[in-house]
């Protein structure tokens, strides 16, 4: 076994997922059937490999050639949705989100 | 099939069609869409191609293109086309659910880029397609509005995650449909509904508006009925956007005007990692035919290998699962869509993503967040990261030899609804000609390449190296041409 029930609900409460006792029982079979799958990639060494996080390398400049993603000038616009997406919150009290009780006193 | 309309079955349309027929007033752009909507009305009960239309929008931008004919005034590219959209896409106003329960009723406040690309060249759109919830999935079995069906095939998949988007092209229920891809969502429906998808390079197409899944991953591209539509298409869509940061700053090449350049003594790099075990006969046998096509069409073929292959299932499924368990950390229940009560900010985080998502979301996010957490992070998510550049590493080996690769787009035919739900990992592993592509970026199209002898169709797949959509555009074009589709 790669992973275990206590795993799965360990990682669980990590995500923020409530999981019943039969989605617990059924990740944790098929998380340990891919985590054994996933374990082919220790058939390769990697030692001297840089890691790849992205395809396109950011520049701030580019020739007008080649593919670059420049950074664009840190300047503040103004938001004109505000209205809107507050209207879209389950439980807005403008101009805030409202939520359950943090702190308990 | 036919309508009541006697404008046809609308799988005849395509973009210099319906160009042609407005100019020449045969037809107005608000009877297009009413005749679009007419038939989709009809044939979505048996399809669930569409989760949502919309009508208002479509035909106030249909009344801006008759007053803009009736004026005489010059007509963008895209005039009168019948778009649809992937629900994962942002349409201001306009449901926007990602097949999720988690986004039920959301309405976006703004556009994305590309639909906003496409309605500024005259683009109608009818409405938004259902597909696998949040992009997760090869069959559109988990969306949370139920399966879509292929319209080639009523008891098999369309493919996914674009499975309502391909559908719909391939019914004649849009011209042309938007879908996304981050391991094969459009290139795999395109094979399945035996229509041309087109995976534009990583950062060629702005995704401002695009729902995340895997943001190293995830793409915007169109489904056609023609590849010269969906070249017509990507001209418009593609190039820089302020808004995304990860959209490149490349030129936009005219990709209409550079298909009909020859295609004679293209080196046609085939893999024979491509090949192997796995392969479904009839696929293999009608990827072949295909291949022996573009020979005669001048074509070199050289065999290579790409060796990393076979490790690509892994390494896509590490990654994107954390980057899914990342960006999915959004759907708490406080700024949009569902919440589920709870008596502490904990306990409603817990209750409203326990009941929001479906079970491949939640499998996903926690494979994603085990491959992320405290000791585990080195051994698969950073290993898998190093694997990936292995596997780009093929790609830029191969591109030295050939100037494109052919492979099948998919090792199977398109699969009975239901037959394959029971086992992730299988589900998984059927993606393995296509994640390859997206870990390095590089483009790629699925063309039709003939159907198996029990009739279902078969894609042939075309990746080119970084940025040279124009090649791999112009190749899939001339085999079309030459009959691919009937191999």
């Amino acid at each position: 076994m790669k992973i275990t029930r206590e795993d799965v609900a360990r990682v669980a409460e990590l995500a923020h997922l409530d999981l019943s006792e039969t989605e617990l029982a059924t990740i944790s079979r098929q998380l340990d059937s891919i985590l054994t799958y996933v374990e082919k990639l220790n058939e390769l060494n990697t030692d001297d490999v840089e890691p790849m996080a992205q395809v396109v390398p950011p520049r701030s400049t580019t020739d007008g050639q080649s593919a670059g993603t420049p950074l664009r000038e840190d300047t503040i616009e103004p938001c004109t949705v505000i209205g809107e997406v507050l209207a879209g919150a389950p439980d807005p009290d403008p101009p805030y989100f409202r939520v359950p009780k943090v702190i308990e006193r | 099939m036919t309508s009541a309309s006697p404008l046809g079955n609308g799988a005849t349309w395509t973009i210099p069609s319906v160009r042609e027929a407005l100019l020449a007033k045969r037809i107005s752009a608000r009877e297009l869409v009413s005749d679009f909507l007419a038939r989709i009305e009809k044939r979505n009960p048996e399809l669930n191609a569409f989760l949502a239309l919309s009508p208002e929008r479509a035909y106030a931008q249909a009344d801006r293109l008759d007053a803009s004919i009736a004026a005489k005034e010059k007509l963008p590219s895209l005039a009168g086309l019948p778009l649809a959209v992937k629900d994962v896409l942002s349409t201001h106003g306009v449901p926007t659910t990602c097949a999720s329960r988690m986004l039920e009723g959301y309405r976006p406040p703004y556009d994305a880029t590309a639909i906003e690309r496409l309605e500024s060249a005259g683009a109608m759109v009818l409405g938004k397609t259902n597909c696998d919830e949040f992009a997760m999935g090869g069959s559109n079995e988990n969306s949370a509005y139920g399966p879509v069906r292929n319209p080639v095939a009523l008891d098999r998949v369309p493919g996914g995650s674009s499975g309502g988007s391909a559908a719909a092209v391939a019914a004649g229920l849009a011209v042309v449909a938007l879908g996304t891809d981050t391991g094969g969502s459009i290139r795999q429906p395109g094979a399945f509904c035996g229509i041309p998808g087109l995976m534009p390079t990583y950062g060629r197409v702005s995704r401002y508006g695009l729902i995340a899944f895997a943001s190293s991953l995830d793409r915007i591209g169109p489904f056609a009925r023609t590849v010269r539509d969906a070249a017509e298409v990507l001209a418009v869509i593609a190039g820089r956007d302020p808004k995304d940061s990860t959209s490149a700053e490349a030129p936009v090449p005219d990709y209409v005007a550079k298909l009909d350049e020859p295609v004679k003594g293209l080196r046609i790099g085939v893999p024979t990692d491509y090949f192997g075990k796995g392969l479904d006969d009839g696929v293999r046998a009608k990827v072949e035919a295909g291949i022996a096509l573009l020979e005669r069409l001048g074509c070199e073929r050289v065999p290579l290998r790409m060796p990393h292959t076979d490790y690509a299932v892994a390494t896509y499924y590490l990654i994107a699962t954390a980057e899914a368990s990342s960006n999915l950390a959004r759907y708490d229940g406080v700024r949009y869509g569902l919440r589920v009560p709870g008596t502490t900010l904990m306990e409603m985080y817990r209750n409203t993503r326990g009941r929001g998502f479906g079970p491949e979301v939640k499998r996903r996010i926690m494979l994603g967040t085990y491959a992320l957490s405290a000791g585990y992070y080195d051994a698969y998510y950073l290993k898998a990261q190093k694997v990936r550049a292995l596997i780009a590493r093929d790609f830029a080996e191969a591109f030295r030899q050939a100037d494109v690769i052919v492979t099948p787009t998919s090792p199977v035919v398109p699969f009975r609804l239901g037959e394959r739900v029971a086992d992730p990992l299988a589900m998984y592993l059927a993606d393995i000609y296509t994640v390859t592509g997206s870990l390095a970026g590089v483009p790629g199209i699925s063309v039709p390449s003939g159907k198996t002898a029990e009739g279902l169709p078969v894609g042939l797949q075309i990746f080119g190296p970084a940025f040279a959509e124009d090649r791999i555009l112009r190749l899939a074009h001339a085999f079309e041409q030459a009959g691919g589709a009937h191999v």
